[in-house]
């Protein structure tokens, strides 16, 4: 779901923002000079190109440019793996940026979630309103941006009816979201309208718990757990790229899976 | 430079050991190994799949998110590269005339030539280990770049995972394959210390031939370093 939030200072180095050309002459440079050993890793990342505004300008440009090409990758027709029930894995990770002692708690009672931007209706929805629309449910495999994964079952509605319902403007580029724990993040508009895509309200039939996101999550099979906001208190239709918690600090905005 | 060898013209002095291709292609290949074996270890600290952590020190990101960015990035370098190399030996014969045929009988003999070291070194040709080892790396590379990709789109691209056994298999097959690569780093590393001429030739693309053996009366004025002289 969520990356480690500890950042430690960058190693980063400049190899590629030099043309093909240089690389090879400083390869050359690195193998002459006698670094034949897996040392020449530590020389080449412990040279003092780490922090080049340049070199993180490219990665950023590469980043981007990877948003686009998952983009393009991305089907909609194209469905995640379900599986059965008994597949799921026990206990299922908790995992966000804090401590599990400092989840959110949301009063279902007075919660209303809020819509905002480009949507027709933007009257707020109280949980009863939304448990009584119609729900669909899944059983997918969950990817998280560190590498580990995990399957989990997950009821709600489909987000694209919901969109459908409240007017959205379902030609409008990003859906952002804005959490009860401050978390915020943003999806293309071709994901939020995947068949999969759901607004869940619960995990394995039960209402979800605290530590799984009440009193919502988003749950998207297509793209990496830290994309799946939990304790949506707030959607909203734009047009301007809202960027998102962790994209902001240099993860991939698309991460689709 | 000796008499004798300034008389001759550059084409009776050097044997052309490596196309020009193959040199530029090998070097950003290498540089993009590093580093995405650099990030990839990195990554891999974030969630092990073993009971283990690579030192930091040697991991390319500073953190999850950097290494991946990096990873993401050179992974263009290595592709583009690599597909530049294989296009490149299909069509000029370097794959025909360098890397194969790779017979069994001929695999095991160099190799008790090379443990027995009487394993003659000629430049330009590769014996059939030095074959079997290059084509084998180029298919761990090919691997690794497939099983990246099941593990990058494992619902886009969900055929290609589920032959690599799933997301998780895929994880799998793609930390192996890396240990495959890092172990033929190692010893591709080895050899080149062992064969110190056969450096040169990669950056040049050329080698001295070795002088016909009737000159030896003449005494030769005595060069500090002979290699790198051939090699600069």
């Amino acid at each position: 779901m969520k990356p480690p939030v500890k950042r430690s200072s960058g190693l980063d180095h400049g190899l590629l923002r030099r043309s093909a050309t240089q690389i090879e002459l400083v390869e050359r440079r690195l193998f002459l000079k006698g670094a034949f050993s897996m040392g020449a890793l530590a020389l080449l990342s412990g040279c003092d190109l780490s922090n080049d505004e340049t070199v993180e300008q490219a990665l950023w440009t590469m980043s981007r440019w990877n948003d686009r090409v998952q983009a393009k990758l991305f089907r909609r027709s194209r469905l995640a793996p379900e599986y059965p029930e008994s597949a799921i894995t026990e206990p299922f990770p908790f995992n966000a940026f804090y401590d599990q002692a400092k989840v959110p708690r949301v009063e279902p009672d007075d919660y209303r979630l809020e819509l905002l931007g480009l949507i027709g209706d933007k009257k707020p929805w109280s949980l009863n309103e939304l448990y009584a629309l119609p729900q669909v449910s899944q059983v997918t495999r969950h990817v998280c941006v560190e590498g580990w994964s995990a399957i989990g079952k997950w009821s709600g509605v489909r987000f694209s009816d919901f969109l459908q319902r409240i007017g959205a403007d379902m030609s409008a580029r990003y859906v952002g979201f804005k959490c009860a724990d401050d978390y915020y993040t943003s999806i293309d508009m071709d994901t939020a309208l995947h068949a999969q895509t759901l607004l869940a309200f619960t995990y394995r039939d039960q209402l979800l718990p605290a530590q799984y996101g009440f009193p919502m999550k988003l749950r998207m099979p297509t793209k990496l757990g830290f994309k799946n906001p939990k304790h949506i208190m707030a959607i909203y239709v734009t047009n301007t790229y809202p960027g998102g918690y962790w994209e902001d600090q240099g993860y991939n905005w698309f991460s689709g899976s | 430079m000796d008499e004798v060898s300034a008389d001759r013209s550059d084409q009776q002095r050097f044997v052309h050991v490596h196309p020009f291709t193959v040199r530029v292609t090998h070097w950003i290949n290498a540089a993009a190994i590093v580093a995405m074996i650099a990030s990839g270890w990195r990554i891999y600290n974030a969630s092990p799949l073993f009971d283990f952590r690579f030192p930091a020190s040697l991991t390319l990101g500073g953190w999850l998110a950097g290494a991946l960015r990096w990873h993401f990035a050179v992974l263009w370098l290595l592709t583009i590269n690599g597909l530049t190399y294989l296009l490149y030996s299909r069509w000029s014969g370097h794959f025909r005339r360098d890397l194969g045929p790779i017979t069994f009988r001929n695999l095991i003999q160099d190799l008790q030539h090379a443990l027995t070291g009487k394993l003659v070194h000629e430049f330009g040709v590769y014996n059939t280990v030095q074959r079997a080892a290059y084509v084998g790396v180029i298919i761990v590379i090919v691997l690794l770049v497939l099983s990246g990709l099941a593990v990058w789109k494992p619902v886009q691209l969900q055929e290609l995972a589920a032959i690599m056994g799933g997301y998780e298999g895929a994880r799998l097959v793609h930390f192996f394959a890396m240990c495959f690569l890092v172990a033929f780093i190692v010893m591709h590393i080895i050899m080149v210390l062992l064969v110190p001429r056969s450096l040169p030739p990669m950056i040049t693309g050329r080698a001295r031939r070795p002088p016909p053996p009737v000159q030896e009366e003449k005494p030769k004025p005595v060069l500090p370093n002979t290699e790198a002289g051939d090699a600069l």
